[in-house]
């Protein structure tokens, strides 16, 4: 679906990358379904894309573009965030042409996704019931059950039965995939300097737009540039930047942030690196993909489980990246991010981590103003 | 008895009992709170009181406290002092009220409201998840999600006997078995299936009521005001249900409702156009907000906010007693789930309203502070008035916060909305006029 990073080095490589990511035609999404194949289409944050894999699908993770909301602006009100009305501008303008859209009670705008898309396409718009109480004894098995139904919604559109080896075969794909980004993180949090934040960035969100077996070969192929790159260490700020687990920050905005300091670490686009280790292959694979969700996965504002108390969670990202500091960014009206806002800078403060808070929107364009006072930040602490 | 006498003890008695049943409900929680003891925070959409009253908790909710704060004009102060604790003026006014309430150790317009011994919430909303995270962090009380798979696409909801409906009980009912678990360590009163019997009981005799009140608002003149009788109702409905207070006050309400009916009694409002309400009131202008529509003889007489808001009770819902815990988790799951259409799929429960309630136009009344009920909205009409040929009015504001309540343009946007229902009616009439002498 995409070629023309093959055979080029690594900052070409990078460039084509972004050129891709920034295409808001997503041209991979419509040559595999020019092909014949079927997309699943799933709205931020998490989504078992395995189970779509393995039926042979194009899991795609509709995450906004910083597109004009020309049709979809009217069918939202107002004091809503901007991924929303792009997601839906995307398909109705066509840029995607779906075969299914799924939606995740994230939070409350996110949740009413499935009855606006279904009162708009003829294809099913679903809302897939992720446990919000994750502590429950019975949770593996309701989502181990909720998974087999999500089977049964997709074998019909993808016109072919899935076994539990085609399920396995893709969990065995994507654990290769989290292999890969963990070394990436790895890469960005020990040697920051060789990958910035903005390319680790490409490199992470084209597994959205790919299938993953070609995402892993991009991946293994950076992967082995990066260890010849020489960029130099150079005195900046370590931080971490939290708050892009739903709607994300434009490019330029990460370009902005790496020009002044090393992103050690972040929840960018977390859903994509939600389950933190290899999903065994072994028994049942539903049950193994349940598991690992609710057993061995990361945190963000819209999952809540006592085990991760947030703040807690961002501490010990903080001080398991050696990071000095952090960005608490929250994109303008996003619930969830505005109201955990409060509850890290009060962490932070507690602990005596310096910390910056910031809005965005995936439309923005100017970034001298936010440049300019986080540079200032910056020199806060680096002259404190 | 004469008939006016009569008259005069049952009409409005659902309102007089009602206020007077909420005046003493926040009466027992300021007594709860001078002395030092502690609550249940729940809230109304699950509020899973039926379970709590087992154990003697008193129950707070704090979305009926943070509206009471609009309604009494003051919720601004609460607003600010936590927006200057780092709450953004763009996340629920509702949760910022309460925050506000807490740092103000439970000071309240209505008396002081004890602090939480537990928290009890579902997912019906996501925000009540990221409120009880703030209690959890201000007081380190148990906090515990009830987690309620809702409908999955439009009109693809399942029912008991179908594979999908009884794994999503078995998950439900097994969660509440935790809550149990969870209220015997906190309170350290042992579980009684028999009192779980009687306040199921209690909230059987409500639904039932509720439903035939909300049923008994099809008559001409409608029997009481969906948007301002009905808060009263559901005020009453959340903080008694499970109770015997709430099961008589809803008897009697269905009683004052059915002898309205029977007489042709209807509201204060000269009904001269019966419409519905989508979405939550504006507080902070409640009552000029209501006057807006009724000095057009606008009556408001079937609305979203009598579902979601009763958490389902207007399903009439009818727990089975011999088996309760597999009802009550049948019962909480098909109620949640309902109160979470009403507000996802909310052209489903207008279009069959249109001819039920025999409407002349809906109200979508979308408000920056819940998104939940706000956010599809505008699709949501659209879908209706492609469907159907109705009038309808689209007007957006708070229910919390007047900084985004502009008074004048909500009556412009209001009065055009009646001048075109008048002339709409005009043109109806004279069509058919046209059509008798053709």
């Amino acid at each position: 679906m995409f070629e023309s990073w093959r055979g080029k080095p690594l900052e070409d490589l990078l460039y084509e990358c972004r050129e891709l990511l920034e295409d808001t035609s997503f041209p991979t999404v419509a040559r595999w379904r020019d092909g014949g194949g079927k997309v699943a289409g799933h709205f931020q944050v998490y989504f078992p894309e395995e189970i779509a894999h393995a039926a042979g699908m194009l899991p795609f993770k509709v995450r906004g573009a910083p597109v004009e909301a020309v049709r979809a602006d009217s069918l939202f009100g107002s004091y809503l965030c901007s991924i929303l009305k792009t997601s839906l501008e995307l398909a109705l303008s066509e840029r995607i042409r779906l075969d299914l859209f799924v939606t995740h009670p994230i939070c409350d705008a996110a949740r009413n996704l499935a009855a606006v898309w279904g009162r708009n396409f003829p294809h099913p718009c679903q809302i897939l019931y992720l446990p919000q109480n994750a502590n429950a004894a019975a949770a593996p098995a309701y989502l181990r059950h909720e998974y087999g139904r999500l089977l049964r919604l997709l074998e019909p559109i993808a016109g072919r039965r899935v076994s539990d080896a085609d399920l396995r075969a893709s969990l065995a794909v994507y654990n290769r995939n989290r292999a890969l980004l963990r070394e990436l993180y790895r890469i960005k949090r020990e040697t920051p300097w060789q990958l910035a934040a903005d390319e680790a960035y490409v490199l992470v969100a084209l597994g959205g737009l790919l299938r993953r077996e070609e995402h892993n070969q991009i991946l293994e192929t950076a992967l082995a540039l990066l260890e010849r790159r020489t960029n130099k260490k150079q005195d900046r700020i370590r931080l971490v930047f939290e708050g892009g687990f739903c709607e994300q920050p434009p490019l330029d905005l990460l370009r902005v942030i790496a020009r002044s300091c090393y992103v050690v670490d972040d929840d960018l686009l977390i859903g994509l690196r939600w389950v933190l280790e290899d999903v065994p292959l072994e028994g049942d694979p539903l049950r193994n993909l349940a598991v690992a969700y609710l057993e061995n996965s990361s945190y963000s504002p819209v999952q809540h489980d006592l085990r991760k108390p947030k703040e807690q969670m961002l501490l010990q990202r903080i001080a398991r990246s050696g990071a000095e500091a952090a960005i608490i960014a929250a994109a303008k009206m996003c619930e969830p991010g505005l109201e955990e806002q409060a509850g890290y800078a009060q962490a932070l403060e507690a602990a005596g981590i310096p910390y910056f808070i910031g809005e965005f929107e995936e439309k923005m364009s100017t970034f001298d103003q936010m440049e300019l006072q986080l540079q200032t930040f910056i020199e806060n602490i680096l002259f404190a | 008895m004469e008939e006016s006498a009569q008259n005069d003890s049952i009409v409005g008695r659902g309102n007089r009992e009602g206020a007077d049943l909420v005046r003493q409900w926040f009466a027992d929680l300021n007594r709860t709170a001078e002395s030092g003891g502690t609550a249940a925070y729940v809230f109304v959409m699950g509020s899973l009181t039926e379970i709590l009253r087992c154990f003697g908790l008193p129950v707070v909710f704090p979305e009926i406290n943070s509206l009471q704060t609009a309604v009494r004009r003051v919720a601004h102060e609460y607003l600010n002092q936590a927006e200057d604790h780092g709450y953004s003026p763009d996340i629920c006014g509702y949760v910022k009220a309460d925050f506000a309430v807490q740092l103000r150790g439970g000071e309240h317009p209505m008396g002081r409201i004890p602090k939480p011994a537990l928290a009890v919430l579902t997912n019906a909303c996501n925000t009540y998840i990221k409120w009880a995270e703030i209690w959890e962090r201000l007081y380190h009380i148990p906090v515990f999600t009830l987690d309620i798979p809702g409908t999955r696409a439009a009109g693809a909801q399942t029912w008991p006997g179908d594979q999908d409906f009884e794994h999503d009980r078995a998950y439900v009912q097994a969660q509440l078995a935790e809550l149990i678990a969870l209220c015997e360590r906190v309170t350290g009163i042992r579980f009684d299936l028999d009192r779980l019997r009687e306040t199921m009981g209690w909230a059987n005799r409500m639904s039932q009521s509720w439903r035939q009140v909300l049923e008994l608002n099809r008559h001409r003149p409608a029997v009481f005001n969906a948007l301002t009788d009905g808060t009263i109702y559901l005020g009453v409905a959340n903080g008694f249900r499970g109770s015997a207070e709430g099961g008589g006050y809803f008897d009697r309400l269905a009683e004052e409702m059915a002898y309205k009916a029977a007489r042709g009694i209807g509201t204060l409002t000269e009904e001269q156009y019966r419409l519905s309400f989508v979405g939550v009131p504006c507080y902070p202008m409640f009552r000029k907000f209501s006057e807006m529509f009724t000095n057009w003889g606008g009556a408001f007489v079937h609305s979203t906010y009598l579902s979601f808001a009763s958490g389902g009770a207007n399903l009439g819902f009818v727990y089975d007693l011999a088996r309760p815990l597999e009802s009550l988790a049948e019962g909480v799951l098909i109620g949640v789930r309902d109160a979470m259409d009403s507000m996802f799929f909310q052209d489903r429960l207008l279009l069959p309203a249109l001819d039920a309630f025999h409407l002349d136009g809906i109200v979508f009344h979308p408000v920056k502070s819940c998104r939940t009920t706000s956010t599809g909205m505008a699709d949501a009409r659209r879908a209706v008035m492609a469907a159907r040929d109705t009038a309808s009015l689209f007007i957006e504001s708070d229910m919390m916060d007047r900084r985004v309540v502009s008074e004048a343009q909500l009556k412009n946007r209001i009065d055009a909305f009646f001048e075109g229902l008048a002339s709409r009616r005009r043109q109806e009439g004279a069509s058919s006029g046209l059509r008798s002498r053709g």
